[in-house]
């Protein structure tokens, strides 16, 4: 597996999985578009709830899955913390030693933070996991009509960070051969900061070298075909409508719970 | 499809000097041509401007001047009209150096399709084209095939495949063969042929390697470093009228290839290894005034027989690295070697031979202490340990760096990876700084930088930054620094990987210097020159194994060990 491609061999082929990567696309912005209107603990609560039990139907394997939502979960706790901490104190207080002080308001919003944070990132890891990059390309170029230039340049450069993987490697076996990166920290710092200089000098190079010889195979032009035939199916309608249901309800709930403010008012 | 230059030239951003300048060329449909020329000659400029990618418009990437035509259409203005015709069907397909960067796609079948539907190619045409393709260029390997998984000759193959698949109607090959083993570019250079022979379509090759080429081309065509075009003919008449200077100047002339340089009798130095150890000696000879001081006592300072303080160099043929058991591979998937049992020892050079992908350069890692084997041992011999007073224990993959550059140099297979230093002659200062060699005086770090400088034909070059210098020089400068801290043993990784003649001659003649002194040398390589003319012993690795094999002639590494 490489840095930024999944091995899709590994995934299930469920409605979610199969489906067009631009109706993933669009099921995902309903749901972060919604959660990013309001913090609040029902509305986030009741979408992590809704995404949970519609992970089993998106084929991505558990382990593969709980490795790329873990790194959610952290960053949910970490802002839980911070806010259950450091957030505006409301209602009574139940903790105080110092600067910190905890207190029923600041629990509530700290939990309301970390929901948001995984119903956020959980459609967005779902998207990820169940992509193939190539075929997202495929699909933003003919399904959502994006122009084919950007579209190309950014699969091939999402092709070459790979490169830059296996270059950093080699960067660093060559700097240990030439006797450096045993000073401590600092020495281990600066060496590291000169192998990130000499990897940018590397691919610009290889930029140049790649950006020629796509011109040279013809890209550029104004019109192209394409070999992978990207258009949306029935089925794909399933998805944004699970985007749209999951968003509708939790916002209902939201609401109908008194909880639901919009953050710009 | 023709060619026509007149006055062409191209100059660069950024650079004073021309690439190429008061071209004159005229290239008849269906012609085939082998490019040649020394090193900076502007070769691959010209293909790169054939293939209509140089754009000397404001804001391009250099300016150019006089005419260079495709069908009499401006050459940038030919590459667009075959986009806009819907024939797919290019005028020109280029291939260049770096397979590595020429890589778009993240599967192999998308990769080859990329071209195809630039040139608006209808979907139902695309697959069958990439399969024929794909089997054409011998890459018989699934569509899906992750790109990342190819070795660099499955790339340079893959790269091929994307420019074929477009049928263009004239080919330019820049060094299609540098990074393949020697079956394998034999067989490229007949895919070509049996492509042109069935399209009639043209070719301009750039390789250093004449004869791979003799049987397919019908014209020779050298360009003048100085600009312009030194000669042309047929290949018969190019090499008798020019053989000799085409030879001096780098180019691989069949009938000229290197002699073994390699005495068999260890007693009897070869007469390079004779100008090695002697530098003063040798510029003296070439009339040059020398900066080298404290050289007169016979041992050159590269050489290292001088021999610091406390430094005790092993005996000829003595061990210094003992392979038991090793297995070698990526940390993914099953290891491309097992079972590997070998000895590398002191004043004795081992080639390591085998096809694309088979494991030499993973080999290469774990003998110079630099990847980990994942079954069996690497150890260090005494007197490998004892080199320097340092507490090195007897694996060298648990060495911190000092210790082991002060006692295994490598050498990577792309030199810009080894550059740490603003500077020529301080890239060669590196090494030595980090042993804490002092500065001045007698073996100082200033000295050595000198002498490496001299021997490496640098000097003129030590203030200039190490990423802008040519191929061949970033070469021999990434072989000194390897050299500057006087390791027992030298690792190198395709040292003399698409170098021109001239420079595969210095480097022999700078590993067989190390030899004679008394350094290990391993190199993995497909050079089978190198291996004639350096090696003592090959270790040949196909299929999983390695195979030991001492070179008939060479002084036997085996029965004189201490």
């Amino acid at each position: 597996m490489s840095l930024l491609a999944p091995d899709t061999s590994a995934l299930r082929p469920t409605v979610v999985s199969r489906a067009n990567p631009a109706a993933k696309l669009a099921a995902a912005a309903a749901v972060t578009v919604v959660l990013l209107l309001s913090v609040d603990v029902v509305t986030a609560g009741t979408a992590v709830l809704l995404e949970l039990l519609v992970l089993p139907w998106c084929g991505v394997a558990l382990p593969a899955l709980a490795r790329r939502l873990a790194i959610i979960a952290l960053a949910a706790v970490l802002a839980s913390v911070s806010t259950a901490f450091f957030a505006v104190h409301s209602g009574t207080s139940l903790f105080s030693f110092g600067p910190l002080e905890l207190s029923t308001g600041s629990l509530i919003a700290a939990a309301a933070i970390g929901l948001r944070i995984v119903a956020v990132g959980t459609p967005g890891v779902v998207l990820l996991a169940s992509t193939d990059p190539t075929e997202l390309g495929d699909s933003l170029a003919q399904v959502v009509h994006l122009p084919h230039r950007f579209v190309m340049g950014g699969l091939a450069a999402l092709r070459l960070a790979d490169v830059l993987v296996d270059e950093w490697r080699q960067l660093g076996l060559a700097r240990r051969a030439r006797g450096l990166g045993d000073d401590g920290v600092v020495g281990r710092l600066r060496t590291g900061g000169e192998q990130a200089f000499s990897l940018l000098v590397l691919s610009v190079r290889r930029a140049a070298v790649l950006a020629t010889a796509m011109e040279a195979r013809g890209f550029g032009g104004s019109r192209r075909t394409w070999a992978r035939p990207s258009a949306l199916r029935p089925s794909d309608v399933v998805v944004v409508a699970g985007g749209v249901v999951i968003a509708a309800a939790a916002t209902t709930a939201g609401v109908v719970a008194g909880t639901w403010r919009l953050l710009l008012s | 499809m023709s060619l026509e230059a007149r006055g062409f030239g191209w100059r660069w951003n950024g650079r004073e000097a021309w690439a190429v300048r008061g071209l004159d060329l005229t290239v008849a449909d269906g012609e085939r041509i082998l490019l040649l020329g020394a090193s900076g000659a502007g070769k691959s400029t010209l293909l790169t401007a054939a293939a209509g990618v140089l754009d000397g418009s404001d804001g391009g990437t250099g300016e150019s001047e006089g005419i260079l035509e495709i069908d009499g259409v401006d050459a940038p203005a030919a590459r667009l009209a075959a986009l806009e015709d819907s024939a797919g069907l290019a005028r020109s397909g280029l291939l260049l150096q770096d397979p590595q960067a020429q890589t778009v796609l993240a599967r192999c079948g998308d990769d080859v399709a990329f071209g195809l539907e630039n040139h608006s190619v209808p979907r139902e045409e695309i697959w069958p084209r990439v399969d024929v393709a794909l089997a054409e260029v011998g890459l018989p390997v699934d569509r899906a095939r992750p790109t990342a998984h190819l070795s660099g000759g499955q790339r340079q193959r893959l790269a091929l495949a994307g420019v074929m698949a477009l049928r263009p109607q004239l080919l330019l090959l820049d060094e299609p063969t540098a990074m393949l083993d020697p079956a394998g570019a034999a067989r490229l250079a007949e895919v070509v042929k049996e492509r042109l022979d069935a399209s009639g379509a043209g070719c301009l090759v750039v390789e250093h390697r004449v004869s791979l080429w003799l049987d397919v081309v019908t014209r020779v065509v050298v360009l003048a470093p100085a600009g312009g075009v030194l000669a042309d003919g047929t290949p018969h008449e190019v090499i008798a009228a020019r053989g000799e200077e085409l030879a001096a100047a780098g180019v691989w002339v069949p009938g000229l290839t290197p002699r073994r340089l390699r005495s068999s009798s260890p007693s009897a130095a070869p007469p390079s290894a004779v100008i090695m150890k002697d530098p003063a000696s040798r510029a003296a000879r070439e009339g040059r005034s020398t900066l080298i001081t404290g050289a007169e006592g016979g041992s050159g300072l590269i050489t290292g027989a001088e021999g610091r303080v406390g430094d005790e160099r092993a005996a000829p043929g003595q061990a210094l690295l003992t392979l038991a058991g090793v297995s070698a591979g990526h940390r993914s998937g099953d290891p491309v070697l097992t079972g590997v049992d070998a000895v590398v020892r002191a004043g004795r050079a081992v080639a390591v031979r085998g096809p694309n992908g088979a494991g030499k350069s993973t080999l290469a890692l774990v003998l110079a202490g630099l990847a980990a084997p994942r079954a069996g041992s690497v150890t260090a011999s005494p007197s490998l340990r004892g080199l320097a007073d340092d507490g090195a224990g007897d694996q060298p993959l648990r060495w911190r760096p000092r210790q082991l550059v002060a006692r295994i140099g490598s050498v990577f297979q792309d030199p810009r990876h080894q550059f740490v230093a603003r500077t020529v002659a301080d890239e060669l200062a590196v090494g030595p700084r980090r042993l804490g060699v002092a500065e001045d005086g007698p073996d100082g770090v200033g000295e050595r930088v000198e002498e490496l400088l001299e021997r490496l034909r640098l000097t003129r070059l030590a203030r200039a930054n190490p990423f802008t210098l040519s191929g061949g020089e970033q070469r021999r400068l990434s072989v000194g620094t390897a050299l500057a801290t006087r390791p027992a043993s030298l690792v190198l990784d395709e040292p003399t990987f698409g170098q021109d003649a001239a420079t595969w001659a210095e480097l022999a003649e700078l590993l067989l210097g190390v030899i004679a002194a008394g350094t290990a040398v391993v190199a993995a390589t497909h050079d089978d020159d190198l291996t004639a003319a350096i090696a003592d012993e090959t270790w040949h690795v196909d299929h999983g194994r390695l195979v030991v094999t001492a070179v008939p002639g060479a002084a036997s590494p085996c029965r004189d060990a201490a």
